[in-house]
């Protein structure tokens, strides 16, 4: 029988890039090309693509081209720090370019090469994986890159986002750092990956110095912790507040371009992104039933679209108003 | 005569269209190019497609087009010609033919003089043809998700366009479509070959250029290649085999332009895990063949199809990674398992409690409570038939059923919900009547799926189907249209397979009952009477008129509706068969018009009767009466079913010689009752009214 515990083949592990390194690598890369580099937002996400940056930027004719990493928290995917390769949070690099460019899957490849992968030494297939975020009323067709046999970007090209089609279409790109991390350090455990190195001593950071402690204590908070009743009424009242921005954003016509311009649409999607976060902790908890599942996703997609309407209508009629010299009243609202 | 070549190049597309899609394409060209008078009927086309390409390589294609001429009828004379001068319906006539007036001739049809016109088509050359047609032939191939991708969304296609090469010969066609310009190049393989551009110059040429640029283009080439390699490489493990799969041959066929194959192995430990947890892992999620003993059991290797040639440097770099991957999968399975394994089964019923099956039906510790109640109900039902069920195994395979969806491993692999129970319980010692009844208890997943393997397996099995068909329609949420959201369609046809397909003395009747569901029952049994029709119909390949004459004869037994279907199909082709049905639907028709009249009548009225052929057709029904129900009750339908048609002379000495509606009241009555009791008495196997003559 051959033998299973051999010694590692000569990979590119030895002159790996470290946890940052790699994420450096990516912001110059893309930044050399063209993309502005944005820093994580601030509120739980469950992934790259619910910030605001690619959420909202993707709607409405505006072209963008943005890079940011972005911590991602899912946390029924935690694993109290005991499983070497699941998250409650993990760290997503996420470049969007609005249009894509037709070479926009060899600008990826090349991203790959920047990185410190030759790609001739690896098996390469971009896979069907088309993704879908149903509350969000976004879709997109795309690939899961395979890199020998691992998962480590989900390709897409964005359709629709918030209810409404796009136009352009935004090409996605994100990748799974911890993912590429482990496959270029070649770590069997996302704990032992090197985070940083100190160039004078040579001493190791890894990434469970930096991130145990907050997967044990965040899993434990969303498995165990958590008060159920709590956060139902912390749904609620993000919930009621968000509506109501929303409903107020309904009652803008007779406004001027300042106040329509100042009203606080991003406020309302970060109302929806919080109702969102406690949805993935009462899921986690065990608290949502398969059928009152379905409502719950619809009262968030309510929220969810309806900030996208209005975000798309906002730039609509600041525009229409600044530009075309309406005056306030005579917008039509769609 | 040439040959012409199109080669579309995409972005990846999805394995799963590529079949379909090269097929469309060469279809469309054939059409394209007949309707075009390019080539002739049975023109020679190949075809080829990878992940990033399809591809048409079309033999003899005609360079010009022949002069063609078509004939063109026009007004009619009388409006013409007004005093010798041509009327403006003329003129227009004219202008549309593209001929002069006085080329304008007359014809005459059936109808009367017409004006008609010669019109010559010249030919065009096949590339202008071609650069013209090809486009919309392009844009109308069906892919069963689409995307946009350019701003204004001209077109939307599965992936982005990256290059056509059109080719006639050796010269370029050129073809526009979706912002893209059709050249002479193609491109090889992304990485073993490189982004350059690679010339072809001419059509025959075009397969070996892309081998030269490590692409196999032609599908059965490439999967005689992975086959080859699997075999092959399996060959280092002494005495192994992959495991056949061919889907997954397919699937990775479809997913390499370079195909090679990589043999990995993973620790001996993980083969404690059960067999169907790896195998889900390695073909599901990673794509891998497993690789077997001669003895069927499983060995600690994996065979990856890589799309990509590698040295022994680059193997074992790419080896590595894959078997990392599959460690890191294999743990997670191995760690869910044993975590699994610290609350049996039997203490997990109370954490049902917990997990909702539906808000108003409860949880699924409700619902296990409801469908222990039902299967041991069909349980009794088909004991007390004699059968033999283990009704304590029954039980205790209905209350362990659900409590598997508490587990890790399920959570984490949904596919093997019920399959995990079962292995669970095995492991946790329940004896085989009881895991196994759990392990195929969502069997069958589809019409092409087999059925649960035991008696207890079954009716456990039609227990929570039946269970989540009532409740549903218990809350009105029967399934509308095409929408269907709790997969109610199927549950129910999983129902009627596992009833024709068993022996199990079980009626729709019984099983709608056995839920306890009595305000909803008549809905259910209803339900599921319409899926019998559809299974006979669609998955037993019976006649409509025939299915639709058998369910009115009755269809509460499944088997018993089988077989009638079945005689009735083998007696449609007889020539009695064919007047029997005739008569009945004349009788048929005879008696409810006079019931829609309000006539009076009612069977057993006979003996006022006294034609020669009424008296005959009495006493030939009633001899055939008892005859028929006691072959009908032994299940011998197709003698039964030549028994009635030995009717027909009698019946049709009936029609011949004897009115019916005769003004007599008494005699009028007493005829209508002998037609009432003939339909009555011959109908139970099926209503041969309903049956569809032809001509």
């Amino acid at each position: 029988m051959s033998q299973v515990a051999e010694a590692p083949p000569e990979t590119q592990s030895a002159k790996a890039l470290t946890f940052q390194e790699i994420l450096f690598a990516l912001q110059r890369f893309w930044a050399e090309r063209g993309c502005v580099l944005q820093q994580p937002y601030d509120v739980e996400v469950g992934a790259g693509t619910m910030s605001p940056d690619t959420f909202l930027r993707v709607l409405g004719p505006k072209p963008v081209r943005i890079a940011y990493a972005q911590p991602s928290r899912r946390p029924a995917d935690g694993r109290y720090g005991e499983n070497p390769n699941r998250l409650y949070k993990h760290t997503q690099f996420q470049v969007i370019l609005k249009p894509p460019p037709a070479n926009i899957q060899d600008l990826y490849l090349q991203s790959l090469e920047a990185i410190g992968i030759v790609l001739a030494d690896h098996d390469i297939k971009f896979e069907e994986d088309n993704w879908e975020w149903p509350v969000g009323g976004a879709w997109g067709v795309g690939w899961q890159v395979m890199m020998d046999g691992q998962e480590i970007t989900q390709f897409t090209y964005f359709q629709q986002c918030g209810g409404l089609d796009l136009d352009p279409i935004s090409g996605e790109i994100t990748y799974g750092l911890e993912r590429l991390a482990q496959f270029l350090q070649d770590v069997d455990s996302i704990y032992e990956i090197v985070w940083a190195r100190e160039p004078d001593t040579d001493r190791v950071t890894t990434y469970g110095d930096i991130r145990l402690q907050e997967e044990q204590q965040f899993s434990a908070y969303s498995f165990d912790y958590a008060d159920v009743e709590r956060l139902w009424q912390h749904l609620s009242a993000y919930e009621a507040e968000c509506l109501a921005l929303l409903q107020a954003s309904r009652r803008l016509d007779d406004s001027d371009s300042l106040t329509i311009r100042r009203f606080p649409v991003l406020g309302a999607y970060e109302l929806a992104l919080k109702c969102s976060h406690l949805f993935n902790l009462l899921d986690a908890r065990g608290a949502i039933s398969v059928t009152e599942r379905v409502g719950v996703m619809a009262r968030i997609r309510t929220l969810i679209v309806g900030v996208a309407k209005a975000y798309a209508e906002q730039g609509e009629r600041v525009t229409a108003l600044e530009q075309g010299g309406i005056t306030p009243g005579e917008v039509v609202r769609g | 005569m040439a040959d012409f070549l199109f080669e579309l190049g995409l972005e990846e597309i999805p394995a799963r269209m590529i079949v379909a899609a090269e097929a469309e394409l060469t279809l469309r060209l054939r059409e394209m190019l007949g309707r075009e008078r390019l080539i002739v009927e049975d023109a020679r086309i190949e075809s080829f497609s990878t992940p990033r390409r399809l591809a048409v390589l079309v033999h003899d294609v005609v360079l010009q087009q022949a002069d063609a001429e078509e004939e063109l009828t026009g007004p009619p004379m009388k409006a013409a010609y007004r005093d010798g001068q041509p009327t403006p319906a003329a003129l227009a006539f004219a202008k549309k033919a593209s001929v002069d007036v006085s080329d304008l001739r007359t014809i005459l049809n059936a109808k009367g003089e017409y004006l008609a016109a010669t019109v010559r088509h010249a030919g065009r050359p096949a590339a202008e043809v071609i650069a013209s047609e090809l486009p919309r032939e392009i844009a109308a191939i069906y892919w069963a998700k689409n995307m946009y991708w350019r701003a204004g969304k001209p077109e939307r296609f599965v992936r982005p366009v990256q290059w056509m090469l059109a080719l006639l010969d050796s010269e370029a066609v050129p073809v526009e479509w979706a912002g893209c310009k059709t050249g002479t190049v193609t491109y090889g393989h992304r990485v073993l070959h490189g982004g350059s551009p690679i010339p072809v110059s001419s059509p025959a040429q075009y397969l070996q250029v892309l081998r030269n640029a490590m692409v196999i283009a032609d599908v059965e080439t490439r999967r005689e290649r992975v086959r080859k390699a699997l075999d092959r490489v399996t060959r280092i493990v002494p005495d192994a085999r992959w495991r056949e799969d061919h889907a997954l041959v397919d699937k990775v066929t479809h997913m390499t332009e370079w195909p090679s194959v990589l043999l990995g192995n993973f620790e001996a430990e993980y083969l404690q895990l059960p067999e169907e947890v790896l195998v889900t892992v390695m073909r599901d999620h990673q794509n891998y063949f497993a690789v077997e003993g001669t003895d069927g059991k499983l060995l600690p290797h994996f065979l990856a199809v890589l799309n990509t040639e590698a040295n022994e440097r680059v193997s074992g770099i790419i080896r590595h990674g894959n078997e990392r991957v599959l460690r890191a999968r294999f743990n997670d399975a191995r760690f869910f398992y044993e975590f699994d394994q610290r609350i049996p089964l039997s203490e997990r019923t109370a954490l049902l409690e917990k997990v909702t099956f539906q808000k108003e039906l409860g949880s699924y510790a409700a619902k296990s409570e409801r469908v222990r109640a039902i299967a041991a109900k069909l349980g009794e039902t088909v004991a007390h038939t004699g059968k033999t069920v283990d009704l304590p195994a029954l039980d205790e395979a209905a209350r362990l059923a659900k409590t598997d969806l508490t587990s890790e491993l399920v959570k984490e692999f949904t596919e093997l919900q019920g399959i995990v129970g079962g292995l669970y319980a095995r492991a946790q010692g329940s004896s085989e009547a009881v895991w196994m009844a759990i392990y195929d208890q969502y069997l069958p997943a589809s019409m092409e799926d087999g059925t649960p393997r035991t008696t207890q397996g079954l009716l456990l099995s039609i227990a929570d189907k039946a269970d989540t068909i009532a409740g549903m329609f218990g809350l009105g949420l029967q399934p509308t249209g095409s929408k269907d959201p709790f997969a109610l369609r199927r549950a129910a046809n999983g129902i009627v397979k596992m009833l024709a397909e068993s022996a199990l003395p079980l009626t729709l009747s019984a099983v709608a009952n056995a839920t306890g569901q009595h305000a909803a029952f008549a809905t259910v049994s209803g339900f599921l009477k319409e899926r019998l029709e559809w299974y006979l119909r669609e998955v037993r390949g019976g006649d409509y008129d025939i299915v639709k004459a058998v369910m009115a004869a009755g269809a509460d037994d499944v088997r018993d509706a089988m077989s009638r279907v079945d005689a009735v199909t083998t007696a449609r082709d007889s020539e009695d068969f064919a007047a029997i049905s005739a008569a009945f639907k004349r009788m048929r028709n005879i008696v409810e018009q006079a019931k829609a009249k309000g006539e009076n009548f009612s069977i057993g009225t006979s003996a006022s009767l006294s034609e020669d052929a009424e008296v005959q057709l009495v006493t030939e029904a009633r001899k055939r009466a008892e005859a028929v129900e006691a072959l009908q009750s032994k299940g011998n339908y197709d003698a039964a079913l030549l028994m009635i048609a030995e009717l027909r002379p009698y019946v049709d000495t009936f029609f011949d010689k004897v009115m019916v509606m005769v003004p007599d009241a008494d005699l009028r009555a007493a005829r209508l009752g002998l037609l009432q009791s003939i339909l009555d008495d011959f109908s139970k196997i099926a209503d041969f009214s309903e049956i569809v003559l032809a001509g």
